[in-house]
């Protein structure tokens, strides 16, 4: 069997995926969410399929797992070949031969009490023998380096071992191709790039076929890829090598994020071409540039910082331990002056989300105080703190529970006991500053994501607190729904005067929307500075298990100072939106 | 909150026993505790449950909420008995050795005593071998012993991830009710009963649908990986039968047997200190 690609004879065995007129409809949708779809993905090939969230780049991960049709239930038209196999026929469990499946980085994947149970997961289900099966784990944790820790719990490992873990799983199998779906999202940066490092190499090393659906492009394209399909409202939009997309104007009008240092040079006056190999800054030639570049970053016309000068939040010499005995947070001491947007950073389990239990009150610190506005309220309750600090949790979903609008944003008033029509005037007041007011007689489900995140926003605001603690605002959001979670936190912050604290490992997010950032890591304090300074030192990346941001290497690359480029760029990112 | 009532790795012989043996185990014994109402025989498998704990290297403090919470319990119990049935140990023992009295209708005599400290006894027995069995086999093993007694394994399996993920659940739960109430919907005890009941329930409905997102993906996950493929499956953490395992189990039914017979030996459940 032979088919043609693009001119050049490829044998039917070459041929990994291959979609032809491919549409899928769930059940529960009116309109498809893919439509038709031709695609031909190669054997050996390293693929990344990006789009905005909603655009059918998950729904296309799941009809080559399987998934859809088979567990989401829909219709297909048109023909999919998995090596020469029509995956309709295959089903679920044929498909499994061919693609392993890595899952989001949420606990939730896995499945086994150890390691090795977890990586003989799926050879337990092929009824193969206990035997065999102990020897065939060993071996696959020998090929990801994670053969000493096969009695250990999986929830205990770090980031990195956990990738190392799922990995194994799908490995053990002798799959044929990988795909793997959103894998950085719940990633703290350092670990995100060490995924994809893992991924390249184990591509590299096994020559299988990789297809890595990913809407954090710039992480991606760290180790490169042979082409990036681009989706959008379920079509395909793009499918390309990096270089000619960055260098196109796709991911603007598509709502992907371009990489910081193309936005830098484009900033710079820079022409983007993708004969200079710009998919990441390192391969880049950066001869042509390097001299606007420099006279960008000399031309510092910069307006001189905000003066924040009330000290609204002051913590000192916080402890605590928790019962377990794992201590969480040391002797940390910082303040926030009214009116600031600072970022706490810092690596998964370096103690961010402690610290806010412990301004919030919900776990009593061992030693220290908290004083706000002048007032010692270690001692006070969470409700008696709510007054003064709000605080949103990660998952909208996770917050709301009534099914109005206007019933859940009331909530926290209601239950003041608060006499209905106060209630009602600060209930609109709220919704208006957050732009719900047209939504108030909505039901909460009709809501996107975004919305939803507001309406929890407003639930607290309501209740007329002066700062704001935020808990990932923006984790696993694409680019558009960021844009939109942190403009409105902006304005929040400017024009209502509201004190906003985010907990995030989003150095984009710490880069673009904070001047401040206060750097954890073991439960200590190791950096409090400006953002551009805390992300262009050194010593505080790599203690904290941040990430260099690729204004860092460009900065490296041009030679000049990083912290004279990232307080450019943030300062010109400043200007842009002021005008 | 600490979790409670899941597994604790460990290492003694009582974790390195068999799944299914330990089922069985606990089965027999719970049977045997709850037919015999002989005080000897109970005390004797008390003493030899204590002793269990003891070599199973469990921490008391892992199973004082628990101990705590059935104590409270037996104390009530031990109070509805004597409130609805003051004469029970009269009744079942036949002589009446008057201790004092409250009333005309609550009398307090030795057999009312010594009955219902021999059914709190019975649940002594019981209960910590319940306990021992929950802390000491992993959730995993013990769906493969389950299975190995002809449960489906579709069954086990969903026992044995619903027992692993109650810590999970319960962290969610403090989660959830912290950001409640930094919102001002309190659940501490300051608050009515009433008012805190319905605080309670306006929590479920978040941790439903984060629970039901978890679920959403474990079983995607576990569908990938061929779960559901054949009607059989294998299990990793399976362990061999050993010859601890035949010891045990030879010793609990030769136990029960004792017991048992001992018990009925004079034709009654019960044993008379009286005549």
């Amino acid at each position: 069997m032979k088919a043609c690609i693009k001119g050049t004879e490829v044998k039917m065995e070459n041929i990994a995926v291959k979609f032809e007129n491919f549409s899928f409809r769930y059940n529960s949708q009116k309109e498809p969410t893919l439509k038709n779809i031709s695609l031909t993905i190669k054997k050996g090939e390293k693929v990344l399929v990006i789009g905005p969230s909603g655009s059918g780049k998950s729904t296309f991960g799941h009809c080559i797992n399987g998934l859809a049709p088979f567990s989401y239930k829909g219709d297909v038209t048109g023909k999919l070949d998995i090596f020469g196999n029509d995956a309709s026929k295959l089903g679920i469990f044929g498909l499994s031969k061919y693609v392993g499946t890595v899952l989001q980085d949420s606990d939730c994947q896995f499945i086994g009490l150890t390691v090795g149970e977890d990586i003989a997961f799926s050879m337990e289900n092929e009824c193969v023998e206990t035997e065999v099966m102990r020897q065939r784990v060993l071996q696959s944790a020998i090929t990801v380096g994670m053969e000493e820790f096969l009695t250990a719990n999986p929830f205990q490992l770090s980031g990195g071992q956990k990738q190392r873990v799922s990995l194994a799983g799908v490995m053990v199998d002798d799959v044929e191709i990988l795909l793997f779906d959103e894998p950085l999202a719940n990633l703290d940066p350092a670990t995100g790039k060490y995924a994809i490092e893992l991924i390249d190499d184990l591509q590299k090393q096994s020559g299988k076929t990789v297809i890595i659906i990913e809407h954090r492009l710039e992480d991606v394209l760290h180790r490169g890829a042979d082409r990036v399909i681009l989706f959008d409202d379920g079509r395909i939009i793009a499918d390309m090598p990096p270089a000619e997309l960055l260098a196109s104007n796709l991911l603007e009008l598509h709502g992907i994020r371009e990489p910081l240092f193309i936005s830098a040079m484009k900033k710079a006056g820079c022409p983007i071409r993708a004969q200079d190999n710009i998919q990441n800054v390192d391969s880049m030639s950066i001869e042509s540039h390097r001299e606007k570049l420099m006279r960008w970053v000399g031309d510092t016309a910069k307006e001189p910082d905000r003066a924040y000068d009330t000290d609204l939040l002051e913590v000192r010499d916080l402890s605590f331990r928790y019962k377990s005995g794992t201590r969480a947070v040391k002797d940390i001491s910082f303040s926030v002056k009214q009116g600031e947007m600072l970022a706490v950073i810092g690596k998964n389990g370096a103690g961010k989300s402690t610290l806010s239990k412990l301004i919030c009150g919900m776990e009593k610190p061992d030693s220290g105080t908290i004083i706000f506005e002048g007032r010692d309220i270690t001692g006070d309750t969470i409700k008696e703190r709510s007054l003064r600090i709000g605080f949103a949790m990660q998952n909208p979903n996770h917050m709301i529970c009534k099914t109005m609008i206007m019933d859940e944003v009331a909530l926290g008033l209601k239950a003041r006991n608060v006499p209905q029509d106060i209630i009602r005037e600060k209930v609109e007041k709220t919704l208006k500053i957050c732009g719900l007011y047209p939504f108030r007689n909505w039901p909460v489900a009709a809501l996107s994501y975004g919305q939803k995140k507001r309406v929890t926003i407003a639930s607290v605001l309501v209740l007329e607190p002066r700062m704001l603690i935020l808990d990932e605002p923006t984790a696993g959001q694409d680019y558009r729904h960021y844009t939109e979670i942190m403009e409105f936190l902006k304005e929040l912050n400017l024009k209502n005067g509201i004190t906003i604290m985010m907990i995030t490992h989003d150095m984009h997010l710490a880069l673009e929307y904070t001047n401040r950032a206060i750097v954890l890591a073991d439960g200590c304090k190791i950096a409090d500075d400006a953002t551009s300074a805390v992300l262009s030192d050194d010593g505080v990346i790599a203690r904290a298990n941040l990430k260099k941001t690729s204004l860092y290497d460009l900065a490296v690359r041009i030679g000049t100072e990083p912290e004279a480029l990232i307080r450019r760029f943030i300062d010109h990112k400043g200007v842009e939106v002021r005008k | 909150m600490s979790t409670l009532l899941s597994y604790i790795r460990n290492d003694s012989p009582i974790h390195r026993l068999n799944g299914a043996t330990k089922l069985i185990i606990f089965l027999v014994w719970s049977l045997t505790g709850m037919i015999s109402f002989d005080a000897r025989a109970l005390a004797v498998m008390l003493v030899i449950g204590i002793i269990a704990f003891k070599v199973s290297k469990v921490k008391f403090k892992d199973i004082s909420f628990v101990i705590t919470f059935i104590s409270v319990f037996l104390l009530l119990n031990f109070i509805t008995i004597y409130l609805f049935s003051p004469e029970e140990g009269v009744r079942i023992y036949g002589t009446r050795h008057l201790l004092f009295s409250f009333s005309d209708r609550y009398t307090v005599t030795a057999e009312q005593l010594f009955y219902e400290l021999t059914v709190t006894m019975k649940y002594y027995t019981v209960v910590p071998v319940a306990l021992l069995f929950v802390l000491t086999t992993d959730p995993s093993e013990f769906a493969s012993s389950l299975n190995k007694l002809r449960v489906p394994y579709k069954v086990s399996y969903a026992v044995a991830l619903a027992l692993r993920y109650i810590p999970d659940i319960q962290a969610e739960f403090t989660n959830i009710s912290h950001a409640q109430q930094a919102r001002g919907i309190d659940l501490s005890r300051k608050a009515k009963p009433w008012t805190r009941l319905k605080n309670m329930v306006a929590i479920l409905i978040p941790l439903i649908f984060s629970s039901l997102d978890r679920i959403t993906v474990i079983s995607n996950a576990m569908e990938l990986r061929n779960f559901g493929k054949y009607k059989k499956r294998t299990w990793y953490s399976e362990k061999p039968f050993g010859r601890n395992d035949a010891a045990a189990l030879i010793f609990i039914l030769l136990l029960s047997a004792a017991v048992l017979i001992f018990t009925f030996y004079d034709g009654s459940r019960h044993y008379n200190p009286f005549c």
